[in-house]
């Protein structure tokens, strides 16, 4: 059993069914590259793991419980499940650190010391320690993008979701962000990616999942998916991608 | 530039007349005169003290009532819409001659032993809370939904997610039309002159009927100038500092 499986998940925003039967199946220490065009239901997807949509229909389990649907304490789920985003979505009005310390102390109840302390040593690793007292707009975007890393990675989740998070940023600063993610990979974090960063997909995904119209169309190993892709949808939105100068 | 215009012409028209009604010397310059209205406005401000500092907080609970998601709450965000409108419809003075009469008549239980000032304090809070609920409503309202989202995926709850993410900066963002309200309700204070509260205005009106003159009024502006201006520079001054801190780091 794996341990994050989406079963037949629909979600609708009105009249438009942006999701219509995902199944996708994650095991422990993967790391999942979703791919597809814009409005492919990637982010949503995303979203739903996290219960910050609801979901119409299917199921999602996380370690074999359900996580999706009435009943479930969504505050327990997202402290097992850590996002970042596309727009960094940094608390402004704090600092660098108590961005980072206020899920621990408020919903683990760390004592602030202890936390403090943790999350100094996340930013001495992402090279940021001196930002800790700065305000997140005195920091560059990548730099910003990383702090969001380091404040989901503080609540040590045991799967971290994210959500298009180079797509905001300038391309110089892209590396930068991709080498933590390439970091954490490397460390064994279990990972669900939405990227438009092709080239990055293959080089780091144990599997890679083209979305689209709210369906996985395909899926597999990189080298399959980008190589010999066997659905036509999957070639035209390659062909696309590789005639942008993207992979 | 303009008020020194504006004087001069009092004191020119009809051979200076206006200058007597609203400027007689003897007045002006009568230590006695300005004891009995310091003492006055004495109780003005505290009046506005107490209600300002009852409105902060009762303003944004109503806020809040008004914003909670669920359905299960919706009768008590009816509630908190219903205050809303009901006490932003009424002219301030009516709710304080309602509360301060109707309340002492009616010997409520646990509101019946208030004094005048008590009462007023009370209606004031009540107009003026009315008014700053709406104000807190939309600066929580213009706080992006995905500060929400970012604070909810960490685990947060609702309420941790308003208390520590969401109405910190929403109150930062409204401070000027708080401001706004607050140096209305600090000249609102004035009008419990009408449940015969002796503050500023109802002594002011006490020296000019004794001196035959509207000097008395001219004396009670002057003070209220004095606090409500030096007031509305301090706050934009707050203001600054506080956005170059978030700037500048």
């Amino acid at each position: 059993m794996a341990f994050l499986e989406i079963r037949d998940v629909h979600k609708r925003f009105g009249s438009n069914e942006v999701l219509r039967g995902v199944d996708l199946d994650v095991d422990p220490h993967q790391l999942v590259c979703l791919i597809g065009a814009s409005g492919s239901g990637k982010s949503t997807l995303l979203r739903c793991i996290n219960a910050l949509e609801d979901i119409d229909a299917g199921v999602i389990r996380l370690g074999g419980e359900r996580v999706s649907g009435r009943g479930v304490d969504v505050n327990l789920l997202r402290q097992d499940v850590g996002i970042v985003f596309q727009s960094f979505n940094l608390f402004p009005h704090m600092t660098v650190l108590r961005n980072v310390t206020l899920a621990p102390t408020k919903v683990l109840d760390r004592p602030t010391v202890m936390a403090e302390e943790r999350a100094m040593q996340l930013l001495r690793r992402i090279g940021l320690e001196e930002k800790a007292q700065e305000y997140p707009d005195r920091l560059s975007g990548g730099q910003q993008q990383r702090v969001a890393i380091v404040r989901a990675l503080a609540m040590e989740p045991q799967l971290l979701l994210l959500d298009e998070i180079t797509s905001a940023l300038d391309p110089e600063l892209v590396a930068e962000v991709l080498n933590i993610v390439r970091q954490l990979a490397e460390e064994g974090m279990t990972m669900v990616i939405a990227t438009h960063e092709m080239g990055f997909a293959r080089e780091v995904a144990t599997k890679v999942c083209f979305l689209h119209e709210g369906v996985v169309h395909e899926e597999g190993p990189p080298e399959q998916v980008f190589g010999q892709p066997r659905e036509e949808r999957t070639q035209a939105f390659l062909r696309r991608i590789t005639e942008a100068g993207r992979l | 530039m303009y008020f020194v215009l504006f004087i001069a012409v009092l004191f020119t028209v009809r051979d200076g007349v206006l200058g007597d009604v609203y400027f007689r010397r003897d007045v002006l310059f009568s230590a006695d005169a300005w004891r009995s209205l310091l003492k006055g406005f004495w109780i003005n401000i505290q009046v506005f003290l107490w209600a300002e500092g009852i409105v902060l907080v009762w303003a944004l609970v109503v806020a809040i009532v008004r914003l909670l998601p669920h359905r299960a709450c919706a009768p008590i965000r009816l509630v908190a819409t219903a205050y809303c409108d009901l006490f932003r419809a009424l002219p301030a003075v009516l709710v304080i001659l309602i509360i301060n009469f109707g309340f002492q008549r009616a010997r409520l239980p646990l509101l019946e032993n208030f004094s005048t000032m008590q009462y007023a304090i009370m209606a004031l809070a009540l107009v003026y809370g009315a008014y700053v609920a709406e104000v807190y409503r939309a600066g929580i309202d213009s706080i992006h939904p995905s500060q929400t989202s970012a604070a909810r995926s960490l685990g947060l709850t609702y309420a941790q997610t308003m208390r520590h993410v969401v109405v910190p900066q929403a109150v930062r963002r409204v401070v000027p039309p708080l401001l706004n309200d607050f140096i209305g309700l600090q000249k609102d204070t004035a009008l419990i002159f009408s449940i015969g509260i002796f503050e500023l205005l109802s002594r002011a009106r006490f020296i000019n009927n004794a001196q035959a003159t509207f000097t008395g009024y001219t004396m009670a502006a002057m003070l209220f100038f004095i606090i409500t201006i030096p007031m509305t520079r301090f706050v934009e001054r707050l203001q600054r500092r506080d956005q170059a801190r978030m700037r500048a780091g």
